[in-house]
Protein backbone atom coordinates (compact mmCIF):
# COMPACT_ATOMS: atom_id res chain seq x y z
CA UNK A 1 0.00 0.00 0.00
CA UNK A 2 1.31 3.36 -1.06
CA UNK A 3 0.35 4.71 2.36
CA UNK A 4 1.10 8.66 1.32
CA UNK A 5 -0.67 8.50 -1.79
CA UNK A 6 -3.90 7.01 0.46
CA UNK A 7 -3.37 9.90 2.89
CA UNK A 8 -3.97 12.30 0.39
CA UNK A 9 -7.47 10.39 -0.48
CA UNK A 10 -8.22 10.79 2.39
CA UNK A 11 -7.88 14.14 3.30
CA UNK A 12 -10.47 14.60 0.60
CA UNK A 13 -12.90 13.00 2.02
CA UNK A 14 -12.95 14.14 5.24
CA UNK A 15 -16.36 14.79 6.93
CA UNK A 16 -17.58 16.86 9.93
CA UNK A 17 -19.49 15.05 12.12
CA UNK A 18 -21.27 15.98 14.91
CA UNK A 19 -20.49 15.21 18.74
CA UNK A 20 -23.61 14.59 20.40
CA UNK A 21 -27.44 14.26 20.51
CA UNK A 22 -28.12 11.80 18.38
CA UNK A 23 -30.59 9.31 17.20
CA UNK A 24 -30.14 5.61 16.85
CA UNK A 25 -31.80 3.41 14.66
CA UNK A 26 -30.84 -0.50 14.71
CA UNK A 27 -30.40 -2.95 11.94
CA UNK A 28 -32.86 -5.54 11.03
CA UNK A 29 -30.38 -8.30 11.10
CA UNK A 30 -27.40 -7.40 12.76
CA UNK A 31 -29.59 -8.46 16.41
CA UNK A 32 -29.78 -12.18 15.18
CA UNK A 33 -26.33 -12.14 13.26
CA UNK A 34 -23.50 -10.74 16.33
CA UNK A 35 -26.37 -9.07 19.02
CA UNK A 36 -23.66 -8.12 21.40
CA UNK A 37 -22.55 -4.98 19.11
CA UNK A 38 -25.57 -3.03 18.93
CA UNK A 39 -26.12 -2.85 22.53
CA UNK A 40 -21.67 -2.73 23.24
CA UNK A 41 -21.98 0.90 20.45
CA UNK A 42 -24.83 2.81 22.71
CA UNK A 43 -22.95 1.26 25.92
CA UNK A 44 -19.88 2.59 24.86
CA UNK A 45 -21.46 5.66 23.66
CA UNK A 46 -23.80 6.12 26.73
CA UNK A 47 -22.00 4.72 29.67
CA UNK A 48 -18.38 5.13 28.86
CA UNK A 49 -18.26 8.23 26.88
CA UNK A 50 -21.07 10.40 27.88
CA UNK A 51 -22.65 11.11 25.31
CA UNK A 52 -26.96 11.40 24.38
CA UNK A 53 -28.04 8.86 22.03
CA UNK A 54 -31.76 7.81 21.78
CA UNK A 55 -33.61 5.09 21.17
CA UNK A 56 -36.93 4.11 20.08
CA UNK A 57 -39.14 0.97 19.79
CA UNK A 58 -41.71 2.34 17.47
CA UNK A 59 -38.94 2.37 14.65
CA UNK A 60 -38.72 -0.04 11.88
CA UNK A 61 -36.50 -2.20 9.15
CA UNK A 62 -35.51 0.80 6.58
CA UNK A 63 -37.12 -1.44 3.31
CA UNK A 64 -33.58 -1.54 2.12
CA UNK A 65 -33.36 -5.54 1.91
CA UNK A 66 -36.87 -5.53 -0.12
CA UNK A 67 -35.22 -2.18 -2.19
CA UNK A 68 -32.11 -3.84 -3.09
CA UNK A 69 -33.79 -7.09 -3.47
CA UNK A 70 -36.49 -5.10 -6.36
CA UNK A 71 -39.15 -6.18 -4.24
CA UNK A 72 -41.01 -3.18 -3.39
CA UNK A 73 -40.86 0.27 -5.00
CA UNK A 74 -38.95 3.40 -3.89
CA UNK A 75 -41.65 5.20 -3.11
CA UNK A 76 -42.60 2.62 -0.76
CA UNK A 77 -38.91 2.56 0.94
CA UNK A 78 -39.27 6.35 1.02
CA UNK A 79 -42.56 6.73 2.86
CA UNK A 80 -40.85 4.24 5.58
CA UNK A 81 -38.06 6.44 5.67
CA UNK A 82 -39.79 9.68 6.49
CA UNK A 83 -41.63 7.35 9.00
CA UNK A 84 -38.49 7.16 10.64
CA UNK A 85 -37.45 10.94 10.29
CA UNK A 86 -40.83 11.61 11.71
CA UNK A 87 -40.12 9.72 14.46
CA UNK A 88 -36.60 11.12 15.06
CA UNK A 89 -38.54 14.84 14.74
CA UNK A 90 -41.09 13.90 17.42
CA UNK A 91 -38.23 12.84 20.34
CA UNK A 92 -36.58 16.51 19.38
CA UNK A 93 -33.25 15.37 17.40
CA UNK A 94 -32.02 16.27 14.13
CA UNK A 95 -28.78 14.22 13.86
CA UNK A 96 -29.21 10.65 12.36
CA UNK A 97 -27.23 7.73 12.90
CA UNK A 98 -28.18 3.71 11.14
CA UNK A 99 -26.48 0.83 12.54
CA UNK A 100 -26.78 -0.62 9.43
CA UNK A 101 -24.87 0.12 5.69
CA UNK A 102 -27.65 -0.67 3.99
CA UNK A 103 -29.66 1.36 6.25
CA UNK A 104 -27.23 4.49 5.84
CA UNK A 105 -27.13 4.60 1.97
CA UNK A 106 -30.73 3.97 1.73
CA UNK A 107 -31.01 7.41 4.01
CA UNK A 108 -28.86 9.44 1.65
CA UNK A 109 -29.64 7.72 -1.40
CA UNK A 110 -33.42 9.13 -0.71
CA UNK A 111 -32.32 12.09 1.18
CA UNK A 112 -30.31 13.05 -2.24
CA UNK A 113 -33.28 11.96 -4.69
CA UNK A 114 -35.84 14.24 -2.98
CA UNK A 115 -32.68 17.10 -3.51
CA UNK A 116 -32.40 16.48 -6.91
CA UNK A 117 -36.97 16.02 -7.37
CA UNK A 118 -38.63 17.91 -4.57
CA UNK A 119 -41.65 17.16 -5.79
CA UNK A 120 -41.12 13.59 -5.16
CA UNK A 121 -40.64 14.74 -0.92
CA UNK A 122 -43.93 16.51 -1.51
CA UNK A 123 -45.54 13.36 -2.41
CA UNK A 124 -44.17 11.04 0.18
CA UNK A 125 -44.78 13.40 2.59
CA UNK A 126 -48.45 13.32 1.80
CA UNK A 127 -48.60 9.64 1.43
CA UNK A 128 -46.89 9.56 4.88
CA UNK A 129 -49.83 11.81 6.41
CA UNK A 130 -52.41 9.63 4.66
CA UNK A 131 -50.51 6.26 5.94
CA UNK A 132 -50.29 7.55 9.80
CA UNK A 133 -50.94 11.28 10.58
CA UNK A 134 -47.05 11.93 11.08
CA UNK A 135 -44.75 14.94 9.71
CA UNK A 136 -41.21 14.68 9.50
CA UNK A 137 -38.38 17.50 9.19
CA UNK A 138 -35.46 16.34 7.17
CA UNK A 139 -32.30 15.25 9.54
CA UNK A 140 -29.40 17.82 9.56
CA UNK A 141 -26.89 15.20 9.69
CA UNK A 142 -27.53 11.39 8.72
CA UNK A 143 -24.17 9.57 9.93
CA UNK A 144 -22.99 5.62 9.82
CA UNK A 145 -22.41 4.30 13.87
CA UNK A 146 -19.09 3.52 12.48
CA UNK A 147 -18.34 7.14 11.59
CA UNK A 148 -18.99 7.71 15.12
CA UNK A 149 -16.58 5.20 16.80
CA UNK A 150 -14.25 6.87 14.24
CA UNK A 151 -15.46 9.94 15.48
CA UNK A 152 -14.54 8.77 19.05
CA UNK A 153 -11.58 6.33 18.26
CA UNK A 154 -8.99 8.24 20.14
CA UNK A 155 -11.04 9.09 23.19
CA UNK A 156 -11.46 5.18 23.20
CA UNK A 157 -8.11 4.80 22.86
CA UNK A 158 -7.00 6.60 25.87
CA UNK A 159 -9.37 4.42 27.87
CA UNK A 160 -8.23 1.14 26.33
CA UNK A 161 -7.21 -1.67 28.21
CA UNK A 162 -6.08 -3.70 25.33
CA UNK A 163 -3.80 -2.57 22.52
CA UNK A 164 -4.08 -4.37 18.69
CA UNK A 165 -0.56 -6.04 19.58
CA UNK A 166 0.68 -9.28 19.93
CA UNK A 167 1.97 -9.61 23.28
CA UNK A 168 4.16 -12.62 22.33
CA UNK A 169 6.11 -10.40 19.61
CA UNK A 170 5.28 -7.14 20.79
CA UNK A 171 4.18 -6.65 16.83
CA UNK A 172 1.52 -4.85 15.97
CA UNK A 173 -1.51 -7.43 14.44
CA UNK A 174 -2.42 -7.92 10.90
CA UNK A 175 -5.62 -6.70 10.63
CA UNK A 176 -7.65 -6.68 7.32
CA UNK A 177 -10.31 -4.25 6.97
CA UNK A 178 -13.30 -4.30 5.07
CA UNK A 179 -16.14 -1.79 4.53
CA UNK A 180 -19.68 -2.93 3.62
CA UNK A 181 -20.28 -1.51 -0.39
CA UNK A 182 -23.13 0.81 0.67
CA UNK A 183 -21.32 2.88 2.93
CA UNK A 184 -19.70 4.50 0.39
CA UNK A 185 -19.65 2.92 -3.49
CA UNK A 186 -22.19 5.21 -4.11
CA UNK A 187 -21.99 8.17 -2.61
CA UNK A 188 -18.22 8.67 -2.18
CA UNK A 189 -18.37 12.21 -0.14
CA UNK A 190 -20.53 11.05 2.21
CA UNK A 191 -18.12 8.23 3.55
CA UNK A 192 -14.68 9.13 5.96
CA UNK A 193 -11.87 8.73 3.26
CA UNK A 194 -14.03 8.45 -0.18
CA UNK A 195 -15.17 5.35 -1.88
CA UNK A 196 -11.94 3.67 -3.18
CA UNK A 197 -10.39 3.22 0.53
CA UNK A 198 -12.38 4.15 2.93
CA UNK A 199 -10.98 5.27 6.33
CA UNK A 200 -13.48 4.99 8.76
CA UNK A 201 -11.94 1.42 9.78
CA UNK A 202 -8.06 2.01 9.10
CA UNK A 203 -8.76 5.03 11.71
CA UNK A 204 -9.51 2.45 14.51
CA UNK A 205 -7.23 -0.15 13.44
CA UNK A 206 -4.22 2.90 13.83
CA UNK A 207 -5.59 4.32 16.90
CA UNK A 208 -6.20 1.01 18.87
CA UNK A 209 -2.34 -0.25 17.75
CA UNK A 210 -2.89 -2.73 14.80
CA UNK A 211 -1.51 -2.67 11.05
CA UNK A 212 -3.90 -2.63 8.22
CA UNK A 213 -2.88 -4.66 5.18
CA UNK A 214 -3.01 -4.50 2.06
CA UNK A 215 -4.32 -6.97 -0.41
CA UNK A 216 -5.79 -7.68 -4.33
CA UNK A 217 -8.98 -7.96 -3.28
CA UNK A 218 -9.74 -5.28 -0.66
CA UNK A 219 -12.18 -3.70 -2.32
CA UNK A 220 -14.45 -6.58 -3.59
CA UNK A 221 -17.77 -7.53 -1.98
CA UNK A 222 -17.86 -9.94 1.28
CA UNK A 223 -20.35 -11.95 -1.18
CA UNK A 224 -23.66 -11.34 0.65
CA UNK A 225 -24.76 -8.99 -2.37
CA UNK A 226 -28.78 -9.76 -1.45
CA UNK A 227 -29.60 -11.64 -4.67
CA UNK A 228 -26.28 -13.58 -4.54
CA UNK A 229 -27.71 -15.00 -0.95
CA UNK A 230 -31.53 -15.27 -1.04
CA UNK A 231 -32.21 -16.66 -4.20
CA UNK A 232 -30.27 -20.32 -3.43
CA UNK A 233 -29.62 -21.01 -6.43
CA UNK A 234 -27.06 -17.74 -6.84
CA UNK A 235 -25.38 -18.92 -3.54
CA UNK A 236 -22.39 -20.86 -5.30
CA UNK A 237 -21.96 -17.32 -6.84
CA UNK A 238 -22.02 -16.02 -3.34
CA UNK A 239 -19.48 -18.03 -1.73
CA UNK A 240 -17.16 -17.81 -4.88
CA UNK A 241 -16.29 -13.96 -3.98
CA UNK A 242 -15.70 -14.52 -0.44
CA UNK A 243 -13.44 -17.59 -1.61
CA UNK A 244 -11.99 -15.07 -3.87
CA UNK A 245 -11.26 -12.38 -0.72
CA UNK A 246 -9.92 -14.76 1.05
CA UNK A 247 -7.72 -16.27 -1.77
CA UNK A 248 -6.47 -12.59 -1.94
CA UNK A 249 -5.92 -11.87 2.13
CA UNK A 250 -4.23 -15.18 2.35
CA UNK A 251 -0.50 -14.90 1.30
CA UNK A 252 -0.40 -11.65 3.79
CA UNK A 253 -1.42 -13.69 7.16
CA UNK A 254 -4.04 -11.32 8.39
CA UNK A 255 -4.44 -11.96 12.46
CA UNK A 256 -8.20 -10.83 12.21
CA UNK A 257 -10.96 -8.96 9.56
CA UNK A 258 -12.84 -5.97 11.09
CA UNK A 259 -16.00 -4.91 9.60
CA UNK A 260 -18.84 -2.27 9.69
CA UNK A 261 -21.64 -3.81 7.70
CA UNK A 262 -24.16 -6.36 9.49
CA UNK A 263 -24.16 -8.92 6.29
CA UNK A 264 -19.59 -8.73 5.93
CA UNK A 265 -18.95 -10.29 9.09
CA UNK A 266 -21.40 -13.11 9.04
CA UNK A 267 -20.70 -13.86 5.51
CA UNK A 268 -17.00 -14.14 5.89
CA UNK A 269 -17.37 -15.82 8.72
CA UNK A 270 -19.77 -18.18 8.28
CA UNK A 271 -18.32 -18.97 4.58
CA UNK A 272 -14.74 -20.02 5.89
CA UNK A 273 -17.03 -23.23 7.58
CA UNK A 274 -18.38 -23.65 4.39
CA UNK A 275 -15.10 -23.59 2.34
CA UNK A 276 -13.15 -25.59 4.58
CA UNK A 277 -15.96 -28.36 4.82
CA UNK A 278 -15.99 -27.67 0.39
CA UNK A 279 -12.26 -27.65 -0.19
CA UNK A 280 -10.90 -28.60 2.97
CA UNK A 281 -9.21 -25.76 3.26
CA UNK A 282 -8.61 -23.20 6.12
CA UNK A 283 -7.04 -19.88 6.46
CA UNK A 284 -6.18 -19.01 9.72
CA UNK A 285 -3.05 -20.39 11.68
CA UNK A 286 -2.93 -24.34 12.80
CA UNK A 287 -6.21 -25.67 10.96
CA UNK A 288 -8.42 -22.29 12.46
CA UNK A 289 -10.09 -19.70 10.72
CA UNK A 290 -9.32 -15.97 10.61
CA UNK A 291 -11.35 -14.59 13.41
CA UNK A 292 -14.26 -11.38 12.08
CA UNK A 293 -15.16 -8.91 14.09
CA UNK A 294 -18.25 -6.08 13.63
CA UNK A 295 -15.75 -2.52 15.05
CA UNK A 296 -18.18 -2.51 17.78
CA UNK A 297 -16.90 -5.69 19.23
CA UNK A 298 -13.34 -4.99 19.05
CA UNK A 299 -13.63 -1.68 20.44
CA UNK A 300 -15.30 -3.63 23.10
CA UNK A 301 -12.00 -5.96 23.17
CA UNK A 302 -9.81 -2.81 23.57
CA UNK A 303 -12.03 -1.35 26.34
CA UNK A 304 -11.90 -4.92 28.20
CA UNK A 305 -15.10 -6.21 28.04
CA UNK A 306 -15.87 -9.87 28.40
CA UNK A 307 -15.63 -11.13 25.23
CA UNK A 308 -18.87 -13.51 26.07
CA UNK A 309 -20.64 -10.20 26.69
CA UNK A 310 -20.02 -9.26 23.40
CA UNK A 311 -21.06 -12.27 22.24
CA UNK A 312 -17.93 -13.60 20.69
CA UNK A 313 -19.57 -17.19 21.36
CA UNK A 314 -21.64 -16.83 18.15
CA UNK A 315 -19.23 -16.37 15.64
CA UNK A 316 -18.42 -19.55 13.67
CA UNK A 317 -14.53 -19.00 13.94
CA UNK A 318 -12.80 -19.54 17.24
CA UNK A 319 -11.82 -16.05 19.13
CA UNK A 320 -9.79 -17.99 21.49
CA UNK A 321 -6.56 -17.64 19.78
CA UNK A 322 -6.69 -14.20 18.85
CA UNK A 323 -7.63 -13.28 22.39
CA UNK A 324 -4.62 -15.03 23.90
CA UNK A 325 -2.21 -12.98 21.21
CA UNK A 326 -4.05 -10.06 22.27
CA UNK A 327 -3.73 -10.78 26.20
CA UNK A 328 -7.16 -10.75 26.99
CA UNK A 329 -9.04 -12.24 29.91
CA UNK A 330 -11.51 -14.91 29.34
CA UNK A 331 -13.50 -17.29 31.17
CA UNK A 332 -13.01 -20.91 28.33
CA UNK A 333 -16.16 -22.23 31.02
CA UNK A 334 -18.34 -19.32 30.51
CA UNK A 335 -18.20 -19.36 26.81
CA UNK A 336 -21.82 -21.00 26.19
CA UNK A 337 -23.67 -19.27 29.46
CA UNK A 338 -25.51 -16.58 28.27
CA UNK A 339 -27.36 -13.49 30.49
CA UNK A 340 -28.85 -14.33 34.03
CA UNK A 341 -26.64 -18.16 33.56
CA UNK A 342 -28.52 -19.38 31.06
CA UNK A 343 -27.04 -22.25 28.83
CA UNK A 344 -26.97 -21.40 25.70
CA UNK A 345 -25.80 -25.34 24.68
CA UNK A 346 -22.22 -26.44 22.88
CA UNK A 347 -22.82 -26.30 19.32
CA UNK A 348 -21.64 -29.38 17.26
CA UNK A 349 -18.25 -28.90 16.45
CA UNK A 350 -17.08 -29.28 12.52
CA UNK A 351 -15.20 -31.50 10.46
CA UNK A 352 -12.50 -29.31 8.90
CA UNK A 353 -12.34 -25.71 10.76
CA UNK A 354 -10.63 -26.27 13.98
CA UNK A 355 -12.58 -24.91 16.94
CA UNK A 356 -12.65 -23.96 20.48
CA UNK B 1 -20.29 -31.98 2.35
CA UNK B 2 -23.15 -31.34 -0.39
CA UNK B 3 -24.13 -27.56 0.29
CA UNK B 4 -26.25 -27.48 -2.87
CA UNK B 5 -23.87 -24.79 -4.61
CA UNK B 6 -20.43 -24.79 -5.26
CA UNK B 7 -17.60 -22.53 -5.14
CA UNK B 8 -17.14 -21.38 -9.21
CA UNK B 9 -13.32 -21.84 -10.39
CA UNK B 10 -11.58 -18.28 -10.22
CA UNK B 11 -11.06 -16.57 -13.39
CA UNK B 12 -8.65 -14.66 -12.83
CA UNK B 13 -5.82 -14.10 -14.96
CA UNK B 14 -1.96 -13.78 -13.51
CA UNK B 15 -0.49 -11.49 -16.38
CA UNK B 16 2.57 -11.79 -14.90
CA UNK B 17 2.56 -15.77 -15.55
CA UNK B 18 1.67 -15.33 -19.24
CA UNK B 19 3.91 -16.23 -22.15
CA UNK B 20 2.98 -13.15 -24.66
CA UNK B 21 5.98 -14.67 -27.25
CA UNK B 22 3.48 -14.96 -29.65
CA UNK B 23 1.72 -12.25 -29.07
CA UNK B 24 4.71 -10.03 -29.34
CA UNK B 25 5.10 -11.47 -32.65
CA UNK B 26 2.00 -10.81 -34.37
CA UNK B 27 2.45 -7.47 -32.95
CA UNK B 28 5.26 -7.03 -35.21
CA UNK B 29 2.96 -8.23 -38.33
CA UNK B 30 -0.42 -6.35 -37.21
CA UNK B 31 0.92 -3.37 -35.52
CA UNK B 32 -3.07 -2.30 -36.14
CA UNK B 33 -4.16 -4.46 -33.05
CA UNK B 34 -2.85 -2.01 -30.54
CA UNK B 35 -5.78 0.91 -32.13
CA UNK B 36 -8.39 -1.66 -30.72
CA UNK B 37 -10.79 0.05 -28.07
CA UNK B 38 -12.70 -2.91 -27.83
CA UNK B 39 -15.99 -1.15 -28.64
CA UNK B 40 -17.45 -5.01 -30.00
CA UNK B 41 -18.80 -3.40 -33.54
CA UNK B 42 -16.73 -6.27 -35.15
CA UNK B 43 -18.76 -8.93 -32.81
CA UNK B 44 -22.21 -7.09 -33.16
CA UNK B 45 -22.17 -7.27 -37.04
CA UNK B 46 -20.02 -11.00 -37.02
CA UNK B 47 -23.11 -13.34 -38.90
CA UNK B 48 -20.93 -16.14 -37.27
CA UNK B 49 -21.18 -14.91 -33.50
CA UNK B 50 -25.16 -15.99 -32.87
CA UNK B 51 -24.15 -19.43 -33.47
CA UNK B 52 -20.52 -20.30 -32.70
CA UNK B 53 -19.78 -17.26 -30.25
CA UNK B 54 -17.09 -15.93 -32.63
CA UNK B 55 -15.72 -12.62 -31.58
CA UNK B 56 -12.29 -10.62 -32.98
CA UNK B 57 -12.81 -8.28 -29.93
CA UNK B 58 -12.72 -11.73 -27.71
CA UNK B 59 -10.08 -13.02 -29.66
CA UNK B 60 -7.72 -9.98 -28.98
CA UNK B 61 -8.44 -10.21 -25.43
CA UNK B 62 -7.62 -13.69 -25.45
CA UNK B 63 -4.49 -13.03 -27.24
CA UNK B 64 -3.39 -10.02 -24.85
CA UNK B 65 -4.41 -12.60 -22.10
CA UNK B 66 -2.37 -15.73 -23.10
CA UNK B 67 -5.28 -17.85 -23.89
CA UNK B 68 -4.26 -19.03 -27.94
CA UNK B 69 -6.34 -22.29 -28.03
CA UNK B 70 -9.59 -20.36 -26.96
CA UNK B 71 -8.66 -18.21 -29.89
CA UNK B 72 -7.55 -20.42 -32.27
CA UNK B 73 -10.81 -22.54 -31.69
CA UNK B 74 -12.84 -19.47 -32.30
CA UNK B 75 -11.52 -18.12 -35.07
CA UNK B 76 -12.10 -21.72 -36.66
CA UNK B 77 -15.61 -20.42 -37.18
CA UNK B 78 -14.95 -17.59 -39.10
CA UNK B 79 -16.04 -17.27 -42.93
CA UNK B 80 -13.93 -14.47 -44.04
CA UNK B 81 -16.88 -12.23 -44.96
CA UNK B 82 -15.30 -9.37 -44.08
CA UNK B 83 -18.23 -7.50 -42.17
CA UNK B 84 -16.08 -6.56 -39.48
CA UNK B 85 -13.91 -4.71 -41.48
CA UNK B 86 -16.29 -2.55 -42.86
CA UNK B 87 -17.75 -1.80 -39.24
CA UNK B 88 -14.43 -1.32 -37.37
CA UNK B 89 -14.71 2.38 -36.64
CA UNK B 90 -10.82 2.58 -35.91
CA UNK B 91 -10.09 1.43 -39.74
CA UNK B 92 -8.48 -1.75 -38.29
CA UNK B 93 -8.00 -4.68 -41.57
CA UNK B 94 -9.66 -7.41 -39.26
CA UNK B 95 -9.90 -9.94 -41.77
CA UNK B 96 -6.45 -9.62 -42.87
CA UNK B 97 -5.52 -9.64 -38.84
CA UNK B 98 -7.57 -12.55 -38.35
CA UNK B 99 -5.83 -14.34 -41.29
CA UNK B 100 -2.36 -13.21 -40.24
CA UNK B 101 -3.24 -14.85 -36.49
CA UNK B 102 -4.16 -18.57 -38.25
CA UNK B 103 -1.30 -18.14 -39.87
CA UNK B 104 0.78 -17.71 -36.77
CA UNK B 105 -0.89 -20.17 -34.92
CA UNK B 106 -0.69 -22.84 -37.37
CA UNK B 107 3.65 -22.37 -37.59
CA UNK B 108 3.49 -22.54 -33.96
CA UNK B 109 1.70 -25.82 -34.15
CA UNK B 110 3.29 -27.25 -36.78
Amino acid sequence: MIYQGKQKIWADYQKEIPDDHWYYVRSCIRQNFFPGSEKMFLEICRNVLGKDFHENASHTTCGGIAYHCDTIPQETVMTIVARQFALMTEAGYENYVASCITSFGNYIEILQTWEEFPELETKIRELLWKACKREFKKPKYVAHASDLIYKYRNLIAERAKYRLINRHTGEPLKVVEHIGCHYSKMFPSKGVGGAEYPYVLCGMIEAWGGNVIDYPERRHCCGYGFRQYHVKANRGYSISNTHKKFESMEPYHPDMIITNCPGCPYFLDRWQYAIAEMEGKTYGENGYGIPVFTYEEVAGLVLGYDPWDLGLQLHQVAVEPLLDKIGVEYDPARKYEGLNHKNLLRPELPGVLKCC
Amino acid sequence: MDFGFKISPSSAVNLDNVDLTLYNRLLEAEPDICKCIACGSCTASCPANRFSGMSVRKAILNLQRGKEKETARMLSNCMLCGKCTMVCPRGINTRHLILSICKLYKEEAK
